[in-house]
């Protein structure tokens, strides 16, 4: 029979890059003598080999080889554990994961490193003498092909021990599996064998002679017989002629055979044609035909803890229950039951809204997945540029959309090595600043209202606004004239062309990036910003979407329309008190809400809208926060709070400044859902006297759109 | 029919070995360590154990040392998944009882093939 191997391979894939990973990050932290961290390394290796040659990878299976040679010295305490030997490791971590994508995609790799790092490996190993056996055995790795040898006798003297069953083995089998080489003539001897009284059951009192004819060369009848080598007494030889008339038996006195003919039905003759189930075929053969077809995985996949899937299924059980309740109640509906409907009612939306938590959740995964490459970015990239790094990570836990996570990805890398090529001094400016020689790199991630904000700090030597001011008027990016606050300056970093670094280096590129950045956080519907200080270090902060599908909202009304408020931005609603209203200079109110002031945003007049609540006496003030400011709303109702599924607006008509997207309500009117941080913005240039009226948005008009 | 045990941490061998056994015939049932291998042995009985030896949690020699303690398990053929085929560790295997091993990487014929030897 054959089995169709190429269906486990992208799980093999996947295990191999999650074991990639396991090896990266305990090889970081390895310290000499931590052996449960060296026999973790060295059983993901070990895993990897044994799938890689199982799968027909031979390229991942014979450097791995190489690999686990050297971890299993270090194991066994034959071999110290040395920074340089990390090194080499690590390289080699990338060398396998090269191999595995290479085999994945069936392309090329780069031939160079794996070389270079085979030959660091073999060098290695070389200089421990116990290592070069195993190294010419990678080297050599044998595929025997069938050879198809001619039809041979073979005389077998088998004596098994007495206990031979307690090993699991049993005699039958394997005459079974001898069976299989050819045609089988079996004869017992039963000399051995005690009174009935003195039997144990539990052992084997017989020997055996057999003749076997078969195209099976002598390695392969051993090889039947190499688990129970060590219990019996094997003798193979043979016989020369090969006339199957002429098989002779002479160990066997004749009248042995005869009563064991009689009495034990241990002795049989299998007379099976020659089967060809034996057929060793190189392991690859038979995958590399089919994986030229397809084994790149397409889709993607999410692991999902089996205890979340549980939970799912186990809301459907309930949600066919209550079903079942109503359909069975509408069929003979009276009023008299009413009470029971609105129960039943009420019972299938709290199951609605767990299973859509619960699907939710499926797509939700720790930010460790993003995360766990920093370690060993900022262990290379402080190799290379001699600086001294400390990585802090903070908040791993914290979980993200699947699609956020895989795009956020990259504009961390860039951000990271920003962090440590412009942001960290070189030790010696360090220690001139009386720092610690070692720079700190903290990584942070954690949920704020409807967000996660990622922050990535360092405690470097901060951006310099002068310098970025008089480059980007070098890059006539700015006026020399422009009167800029900090932020703004520091915006400036994500324009376009811009780099600060007195020199290039080949760490963080060419200023090239920052901009692409900044747009693939934006296409995510996130926002990043940058906080200074010189001589203290920068954090850039990057604040993102959970996820991009739905949100629990508080539904208000002003004039003729309905907007949503996200209910994780809210602190707080309430009825106006006028005597805490303050006006400050400008056209901004103040509200005095315990020890904090307000400012007063009113909706209608941001939105150019028309409503008889224009009197602050009259209205409601929902107080809301975002990025660590509170601004009131003024609102002219209150109305429910429900879930909303978000709908992009810049799919449907285009971003809009303060309205983040919009929802279908139950009666099929479109709502806008406010942008928190944009409305503030908005009212802060309303404030400042600039011009509103680009912002002020037609919302009937977005309305016909979406 | 014969139910075979399958222990193995990496899902693509585990899925791989179970998903053999089954086209041929066999009843399977699985375990991603020695730990999980024992729970599932102490309350059912099974025709053959395969075990990989590097396992977390409980490696397969343990495993199988456990095994043979269950008096179902006194002549159940035990086999090592292992790709190292160094003496020592067909020693370590036979004193703890395995019955034999099966040396990665193998396919699935040959897989078939070898655990003849002890089950049909």
């Amino acid at each position: 029979m054959s089995v169709d191997l190429s269906q486990f391979i992208p799980s093999f894939l996947e295990e191999s890059f999650e074991g990639l990973e396991l090896m990266e990050s305990s090889l970081l932290n390895l310290k000499a003598g931590d052996h449960e961290t060296i026999h973790s390394i060295f059983r993901a290796a070990h895993s990897i080999k044994g799938g890689a040659g199982t799968f027909g990878f031979d390229s991942v299976t014979k450097f791995t080889h190489l690999v686990e040679t050297l971890l299993d010295e270090m194991r066994d305490g034959r071999r110290e554990v040395v920074p340089k030997d990390i090194e080499i490791l690590l390289a080699s971590v990338d060398c396998m994961r090269l191999l595995i994508e290479a085999a994945r995609d069936e392309e090329d790799y780069d031939k160079e490193k794996v070389t270079q790092t085979t030959q660091q490996l073999s060098q290695t190993l070389a200089s421990n003498d116990s290592a070069s056996g195993d190294v010419k055995q990678a080297q050599t790795m044998s595929d025997d092909a069938p050879v198809d040898n001619e039809l041979s006798t073979y005389q077998i003297h088998f004596v098994p021990e007495h206990n031979l069953a307690k090993t699991g083995n049993d005699p039958l089998f394997l005459f079974n599996a001898l069976a299989d080489l050819g045609e089988l003539i079996t004869i017992a001897n039963t000399s051995e064998l005690p009174a009935l009284t003195d039997i144990d059951p539990q052992e084997l009192y017989l020997s055996w002679d057999l003749t076997l004819k078969t195209k099976a060369n002598k390695e392969e009848i051993y090889e039947v017989f190499e688990w129970v080598e060590d219990e019996c007494l094997l003798e193979i030889s043979q016989i020369e002629n090969q006339n199957q008339n002429q098989i002779q038996v002479k160990s066997q006195p004749l009248e042995q055979m005869a009563v064991a003919q009689q009495e034990s039905n241990v002795v049989e003759k299998i007379d099976i044609p020659q089967q060809s189930s034996v057929d060793i075929v190189k392991p690859s053969s038979p995958i590399k035909s089919k994986t030229k077809t397809k084994t790149k995985p397409e889709v993607s996949s999410i692991r999902v803890g089996v205890d979340k899937v549980d939970n799912l299924i186990n809301l459907v059980g309930e949600l066919v229950i209550t079903q079942s309740m109503l359909s069975e109640l509408g069929s003979d509906f009276q009023m008299n039951k009413i009470e029971r409907l609105t129960n039943g009612l009420e019972q299938l939306l709290q199951n609605t809204k767990e299973l859509q938590e619960s699907v939710m959740r499926i797509r939700m995964l720790p930010i460790s997945f993003a995360f766990n490459r920093f370690p060993r970015l900022v262990h290379d990239l402080s190799n290379k540029t001699g600086k001294e790094i400390e990585l802090v990570i903070k908040g791993e836990q914290t979980e993200l959309d699947k699609t956020v996570m895989e795009q956020i990805g990259d504009p961390l890398v860039h951000l990271v090595r920003n962090a440590v090529d412009h942001g960290i001094e070189p030790a010696d400016v360090r220690i001139a600043n009386g720092k610690s020689e070692k720079g700190t790199i903290s990584l942070d991630a954690y949920h704020q209202g409807g967000n996660i904000v990622i922050e990535i700090s360092d405690d470097g030597g901060g951006i310099n606004r002068q310098k970025v001011f008089a480059k980007a008027v070098e890059k006539g990016i700015i006026e020399p004239n422009s009167a800029l606050s900090d932020s703004q300056v520091f915006d400036l970093l994500f324009e376009p062309g811009f780099s600060t670094a007195d020199q290039v280096t080949d760490i963080s590129g060419r200023g090239v990036g920052m901009d692409v950045v900044k747009r693939n956080i934006q296409s995510l519907g996130g926002r990043i910003q940058v906080e200074s200080a010189v001589g203290e270090g920068s954090c850039f902060k990057v604040n993102l979407p959970l996820t991009l599908a739905i949100l629990d909202g508080q539904l208000v009304k002003v004039g003729s329309e309905t907007y949503i408020i996200p209910l994780i931005s809210i602190v707080e609603s309430l009825q106006v008190d006028t005597e805490l209203i303050n006006k400050v200079s400008g056209n901004m109110e103040l509200y005095r809400l315990r020890d904090e002031n307000v400012p007063i945003l009113p909706v209608y007049q941001l939105f150019g809208l028309t409503t008889k609540f224009t009197d602050l006496s009259d209205s409601l003030l929902v107080v809301v926060e975002a990025d660590g400011q509170k601004v009131g709303l003024m609102v002219d109702h209150l109305l429910a709070q429900q879930q909303v599924v978000i709908k992009g607006l810049k799919d449907n008509y285009q971003q809009v400044i303060g309205i983040s997207g919009a929802t279908i309500l139950g009666d099929g009117s479109v709502a806008m859902i406010l942008d928190i941080p944009g409305m503030i913005q908005m009212a802060l240039s309303y404030a400042q006297n600039k011009q509103l009226d680009n912002n002020a948005v037609n919302h009937s008009e977005i309305r016909e759109y979406s | 029919m014969a139910k075979v045990l399958v222990v193995d941490d990496s899902n693509s061998i585990r899925d791989m070995v179970s998903f053999t056994l089954k086209s041929a015939g066999f009843q399977t049932v699985e375990a991603k360590d020695g730990v999980e291998g024992l729970s599932k042995a102490q309350v059912g009985s099974f025709d053959l154990v395969i075990s990989d030896v590097n396992m977390p949690n409980m490696d397969g020699i343990t495993l199988c040392g456990e095994l043979r303690k269950l008096p179902n398990f006194k002549f159940t053929p035990i086999l090592m998944l292992t790709t190292e085929s160094s003496t020592d560790m067909k020693i370590r295997g036979k004193a703890a009882g395995a019955t034999g091993w099966l040396v990665k990487p193998f396919n699935p014929d040959k897989l078939l093939a070898t655990i003849k030897r002890v089950v049909r």
